[in-house]
C-alpha cells in the first residue's frame, strides 16, 4: 500500500507546511548530531582529575597511519569470514537433511526432528556456543562454528520444508508418475523450487549468521571484535572508541553488502515466482525464527 | 541432574533477571521501535530519512558491538547507570529498529483497496487510519512482533557476558564451578528459556493461522 493513498493530493499550502516541517525536522536533527559531535570531541575530566582529550583528538587516531594495525584489523576479520563461512556451508547442509527429516513420511523420523527443530530455535546461539565449548571441548572456533551452523541450519531447514510445502502437489506426483523414487523425486524436482523460492530468506539468514560470528567473541574467539579489543589493550585505553567505530564500520560494511544482495536476490526471484517472499532482506535480532508460512519472511 | 537442583534458587534468581530484561528492554524496543516507524512513513522527508539511515545502521550492527558499546564505553563517558541498565539500553536500542520494520510491513500489508474504500465513502485521513488501517494492520503485525520478542528474548543471554546476572552468566558461572555436571547445567539453563520462547513461539503460530484465514 503506498502511503500517498491515505491523503489527497497536497495542494500548495500542505507542500509548503510539510516542506516547513521537513526543514524544521532536518535542523532539529542537525542541531541533535552537532550536540553530539561537539560532546564526543570535548575534553572531560575524570573523578580522578585527568583530563582526557576528546574523541576526535588525534592523539586517540595517531596509531591507524601504522599498516600494522591494519593487518591485524584485517586478520581479525578474516577469522570473522571463515567463521561465517564455513558455518554457512554447514548450516546449509544441516538445513537439507532438517528439511528432509521434517517431510518424511515415517512418523517415528518427523517426530523427534520437529522435537530437535524446536529445541535448536528456541535456545540462544550463545548458550549453544558455551556448550559445545565446554562439553566437546573443540576450541573456540570449532565452538562457534558448530552452534552457527546448529541453529541457522534449524531455521533454514524450516524456510526449506515451507518452500517444499508450498509447491502444488502436481510437482511431486509427476515425479512418482515418471517412476521416479520418492527421493529423487525429491531432489530433483521439488527441492531445486522449494530452494528458489526460500533463496532471499536463506540468504537474509546468512546476514543475521555472519552478524552472530560476534558472539564467539564472547567464547573467546579472535574475530574482529575481539581483535580490536586486543589491540586496545596494547596500544592503551587511549584508543577503545577508534577501534570500536573502525570495528563497527568494518562489520557495517560486511553485513550491508550482503544484505544488498539479499536484497537484489529477493527482487529477481520475486519478479519470477509469484511475489510471495515480501521484503526477506529484514533480517531480525540475532537469529530468531524463521516461520517462513506461506512465503511471508519473518523479521529475523 | 544434582547439580540443578541444588542450585534451583540461584536458576530461579537467574530467571527472573532474564525476564526483568525481557520485559522492561521488550517495552522499550515496542515503544521506541513504533515512534521509528512512524517517522518511517510519515511525510515529512527529513524524519523518513533519519528513520531509514537509524533502521539500516542498527540493524546490521551486530548485537555484540551494541552491548559493548553500552557495557564498556558508556561508563568510560562517565554515563554509568549500572550495567543493568545499560544492558536494558542496549537491547533496546539494538530491537527497536526490527518492531520498527515489523510495524511498517504490517501497515503496508494492507490491502491498498481497503484505504481507497475508506477514502471513497468519504471518509478523513484520521478515520482512514485508525478505523480501516490499522485494526488490519495490528493483526498482521502481532505473529511478526512476536517472532521478534522470541529473538530479544535469546538475546538476552548476549547481556550475560556483560556483567549482568542472568541464565546465561549463571549458567556459566555454575558451569565453571562444577565441572563434573557441564551438560546437566546447560541444559537446565537451556530448559528456563525454551520455557519463554516455545510457547511465545506457539502462540505466534496460532494467530498466524487465525489471520491467514481471515484473509
Amino acid at each position: 500500500m503506498t502511503i500517498s493513498v491515505l491523503y489527497d493530493a497536497p495542494g500548495p499550502v500542505a507542500r509548503r507546511r510539510s516542506a516547513m516541517t521537513s526543514v524544521v525536522g532536518a535542523v532539529i536533527l542537525i542541531a541533535l548530531t552537532a550536540w553530539l559531535i561537539s560532546t564526543l570531541a570535548a575534553e572531560r575530566t575524570t573523578a580522578a582529575g585527568a583530563v582526557l582529550p576528546g574523541l576526535f583528538d588525534s592523539s586517540r587516531w595517531d596509531i591507524f597511519a601504522d599498516p600494522v594495525v591494519w593487518q591485524s584489523l584485517g586478520r581479525g576479520a578474516l577469522n570473522t569470514l571463515a567463521m561465517a563461512a564455513v558455518a554457512a556451508v554447514l548450516a546449509l547442509a544441516i538445513g537439507v537433511l532438517f528439511s528432509f527429516g521434517r517431510t518424511a513420511r515415517s512418523r517415528w523420523i518427523r517426530f523427534p526432528v520437529a522435537v530437535l527443530l524446536e529445541f535448536f530455535r528456541g535456545m540462544p546461539v550463545l548458550l549453544m556456543m558455551l556448550f559445545v565449548l565446554l562439553v566437546f571441548s573443540t576450541g573456540t572456533y570449532w565452538a562457534g562454528v558448530t552452534a552457527l551452523a546448529v541453529y541457522n541450519g534449524a531455521i533454514i531447514g524450516e524456510a526449506l520444508r515451507a518452500g517444499i510445502r508450498s509447491l502444488p502437489a502436481g510437482q511431486r506426483e509427476a515425479g512418482l508418475a515418471i517412476g521416479l523414487h520418492p527421493i529423487r523425486t525429491r531432489l530433483i524436482i521439488e527441492f531445486p523450487q522449494a530452494f528458489r523460492q526460500m533463496l532471499p530468506i536463506i540468504i537474509a539468514q546468512l546476514v543475521v549468521l555472519l552478524k552472530d560470528t560476534s558472539l564467539a567473541y564472547i567464547v573467546g574467539y579472535s574475530e574482529l571484535l575481539r581483535t580490536g579489543q586486543n589491540l586496545t589493550n596494547f596500544f592503551g585505553n587511549r584508543y577503545n572508541f577508534s577501534f570500536f567505530f573502525i570495528v563497527l564500520a568494518m562489520y557495517l560494511v560486511m553485513n550491508l553488502i550482503l544484505s544488498w544482495v539479499a536484497r537484489i536476490v529477493s527482487r529477481r526471484t520475486a519478479s519470477r515466482t509469484r511475489p510471495a517472499v515480501v521484503d526477506a532482506t529484514v533480517t531480525g535480532p540475532t537469529g530468531g525464527r524463521a516461520t517462513a508460512g506461506k512465503g511471508s519472511a519473518t523479521p529475523d | 541432574m544434582d547439580a540443578v537442583i541444588d542450585n534451583l534458587p540461584t536458576f530461579l534468581s537467574a530467571f527472573g533477571g532474564t525476564l526483568q530484561l525481557l520485559a522492561l528492554s521488550g517495552i522499550g524496543a515496542l515503544v521506541l521501535g513504533v515512534i521509528i516507524a512512524a517517522m518511517r512513513i510519515s511525510p515529512v522527508a527529513s524524519l523518513r530519512a533519519f528513520a531509514t539511515v537509524y533502521t539500516e545502521v542498527l540493524r546490521n550492527t551486530p548485537l555484540t558491538l551494541a552491548l559493548f558499546f553500552c557495557a564498556t564505553l558508556l561508563p568510560y563517558l562517565q554515563f554509568n547507570p549500572g550495567y543493568f541498565p545499560l544492558a536494558v539500553i542496549g537491547l533496546t536500542a539494538y530491537t527497536s529498529p526490527f518492531v520498527a520494520e515489523a510495524v511498517r510491513s504490517g501497515i503496508n500489508g494492507v490491502p491498498i483497496g481497503q484505504a481507497e474504500a475508506a477514502r471513497s465513502i468519504g471518509l478523513p485521513f484520521g478515520q482512514v487510519l485508525l478505523v480501516i488501517v490499522l485494526p488490519q494492520a495490528v493483526r498482521m503485525v502481532i505473529p511478526p512482533l512476536i517472532n521478534v520478542l522470541i529473538a530479544l528474548t535469546k538475546n538476552t543471554s548476549v547481556a550475560g557476558a556483560f556483567f549482568v546476572f542472568e541464565l546465561f552468566a549463571a549458567g556459566r558461572t555454575l558451569a565453571n564451578a562444577r565441572g563434573d555436571a557441564v551438560i546437566p547445567i546447560l541444559l537446565g539453563v537451556a530448559f528456563f528459556y525454551l520455557l519463554v520462547t516455545v510457547p511465545l513461539g506457539l502462540i505466534a503460530g496460532r494467530i498466524e493461522k487465525k489471520v491467514a484465514v481471515l484473509r
